[in-house]
């Protein structure tokens, strides 16, 4: 579909084309090089470096990899995104989709709407909300349990964090499949339901086969996402002492906070790299999907 | 209750109708408890704002529209929803105007290079996310003394937009017929007025949804302004929210709770209008 039906002209065309591009490339593209070239540098917010920045090849990595700090953030991450995304947004997900696949209209409307709310209410909001129900002293977990005074988010800040998360992203994942479920044929499922095979039967042998796409997809994304997730900073900010400190967080509280911006530039950069490999990943299923489909 | 004795007789091999309706009690009460999961902390939003005496624990509360009188006092709060309009709506124009022609001129004329671009973009606005840019963003900024400026926080925010919007936009249009555009310059229409004329109104549906879009994702962005706005007079309903919560001293929640729900409003209700006028339209990666 590529007829110039209105006569635009190729001249025309680009300068359409062009503002756009623009403000791309200095709002996304420019930053993402750049953050490989501070990363080389010891800038910092403040103070000689902030002047006069030096260029110190690769010792804010070689420092990274040496940080006790980095160490510890990148394996909360791995948690966060295990735990929080994969494990718990992508199973609860497709739970409730599964649950829901032939519910009455209402039930269906009302269990999906209240997880739908949960991912579209802005992050200050439902940071708060999280503050206000795992309180100390006050909250309504406590009051709920009888638990008075237990300290969620001191104790267990990483499992707190996990929850907040699953809470905040499952709609994705329950849309997702929700919308994958519908394309699985009713008349295999029917055909294995009468052969006698058990629920966990069809899954494996019915419905996996068939959404395989789906599911891949889905980790892929809500990983990129979960990965990248700054609202826990409005939670925890990190700690305490650290303790939920993931790498987005880590990145604000050195580089921002802290003042060493080369520092952070440098861990951005990791960040940056491993968001390609994730996307690039995700493309070529797209691309291969979209071919199979023409 | 019978639910407890319910499995036992499950057991009983071809009671067919009694394993059905163990798995049915089964998965009610799974849908329940994730009802309960799920809207146990929104609890709080639904009382404690009309709520007298608002605490941390959710009550029922002891009717009142006092909290919301309370805004007023305050001089940042209302004036922070008046920024959060001011950027969303700037950032809204900013990304449906750009991401359309851009749209337009990709799916229409064949512009050498074409599909890598697309292809790039769209790479680029999954990898380069605030989290891993924020301090080339904040430099960026300083240098460019966009620092305290709405100005800085609309382009950082649309610039991140865009890529997204204009491939949506550009699917749109690669869906729609060219034959309207055709007869218009059969009657000697010139190129410009064939797109407001006609292009635009054709592809209206599929602008409203990027404006909806962009607007509830400015609205809701924290990081972005939170790094670039020092100046609580200029910072948006995100950020007053956050330090209303997080500066010293027992926390107002009076102020917290009315303003919460009065911020939250909007999008719950762009929402609301989006799915019920075009239906829920499942966009992979539309969310960041």
């Amino acid at each position: 579909m590529s007829t110039d039906a209105a006569g635009l002209g190729r001249r025309r065309a680009v300068g359409f084309v062009l503002p756009a591009l623009v403000l791309i490339g200095v709002f996304l593209v420019f930053p993402a090089l750049w953050t490989v070239y501070l990363g080389l540098t010891d800038f910092r917010l403040t103070g000689l470096a902030a002047a006069d920045p030096k260029m110190v090849g690769a010792d804010n990595y070689t420092a990274a990899l040496a940080d006790e700090r980095f160490h510890s953030s990148f394996w909360l991450t791995a948690q966060f995104v295990a735990g929080s995304a994969i494990a718990g947004q992508a199973g609860l997900g497709f739970a409730v989709a599964w649950a829901l696949r032939d519910r009455p209209g209402p039930v269906k409307r009302a269990v999906e709407g209240v997880v739908l709310l949960a991912w579209i209410l802005p992050s200050s909001v439902v940071a708060f909300l999280w503050l206000a129900l795992l309180d100390r002293d006050q909250g309504t977990l406590n009051a709920l349990l009888h638990t008075p005074g237990f300290a969620w988010l001191l104790d267990h800040p990483m499992p707190s964090i996990i929850a907040f998360n699953i809470w905040r992203g499952t709609a994705f994942s329950m849309m997702l499949y929700g919308a994958a479920l519908a394309s699985v044929p009713p008349s295999h499922l029917e055909t294995a339901r009468l052969a006698g095979a058990s629920t966990f039967q069809q899954l494996r042998d019915v419905v996996f086969p068939h959404i395989r796409g789906h599911i891949l997809t889905n980790l892929l994304l809500i990983s990129l996402w979960t990965f990248n997730d700054f609202t826990t900073y409005q939670i925890t900010a990190g700690g305490p002492e650290g303790r939920s400190e993931i790498l987005p967080v880590y990145i604000y509280n050195v580089a921002l906070s802290g003042g060493q911006l080369g520092f952070g530039a440098a861990v951005s950069f990791l960040v940056l790299l491993v968001n390609l490999v994730l996307a690039l990943v995700y493309l070529r299923l797209l691309r291969e999907r979209k071919g199979a489909v023409a | 209750m019978t639910a407890r004795d319910l499995p036992a007789r499950a057991g009983r091999p071809g009671d067919g109708r009694v394993r059905h309706s163990v798995a049915a009690i089964g998965r009610a009460t799974f849908l329940a408890a994730v009802t309960g999961f799920f809207a146990l902390p929104m609890l709080w939003l639904a009382s404690a704002p009309f709520d007298a005496h608002p605490t941390i624990t959710t009550s029922v509360p002891e009717l009142t529209l006092a909290n919301f009188r309370a805004l007023l006092a305050n001089p940042y709060l209302l004036s922070s929803l008046g920024n959060s309009v001011l950027q969303a709506a700037a950032g809204a124009v900013l990304v449906v105007t750009l991401a359309a022609t851009a749209a337009y001129a990709l799916s229409r004329v064949r512009i050498p290079g074409r599909d890598a671009l697309l292809y790039l973009l769209l790479l680029l606005s999954s990898v380069v996310t605030g989290t891993a840019a924020m301090v080339p963003i904040f430099e960026l900024a300083t240098r460019l003394n966009l620092i305290d400026t709405h100005l800085g926080v609309v382009l950082t925010l649309s610039g991140g937009l865009l890529p997204a919007a204009i491939f949506i936009l550009k699917d749109f249009m690669d869906g729609t017929p060219t034959s309207y555009e055709e007869s218009a310059r059969v009657f000697g229409a010139r190129p410009l007025q064939i797109l407001w004329h006609i292009v635009v109104p054709v592809i209206r549906p599929g602008l409203a949804t990027i404006a909806v879009w962009t607007v509830a994702s400015v609205w809701g962005s924290f990081l972005t302004p939170f790094i670039l706005l020092r100046d609580p007079a200029k910072a948006p309903g995100a950020v007053i929210l956050y330090t209303l919560y997080t500066e010293g001293g027992a926390p107002r929640l009076d102020l917290i709770s009315a303003f919460s729900l009065l911020y939250s409003l909007p999008v719950v209700l762009m929402y609301l209008f989006v799915s019920r006028k075009y239906g829920f339209r499942f966009h992979g990666g539309i969310k960041r």
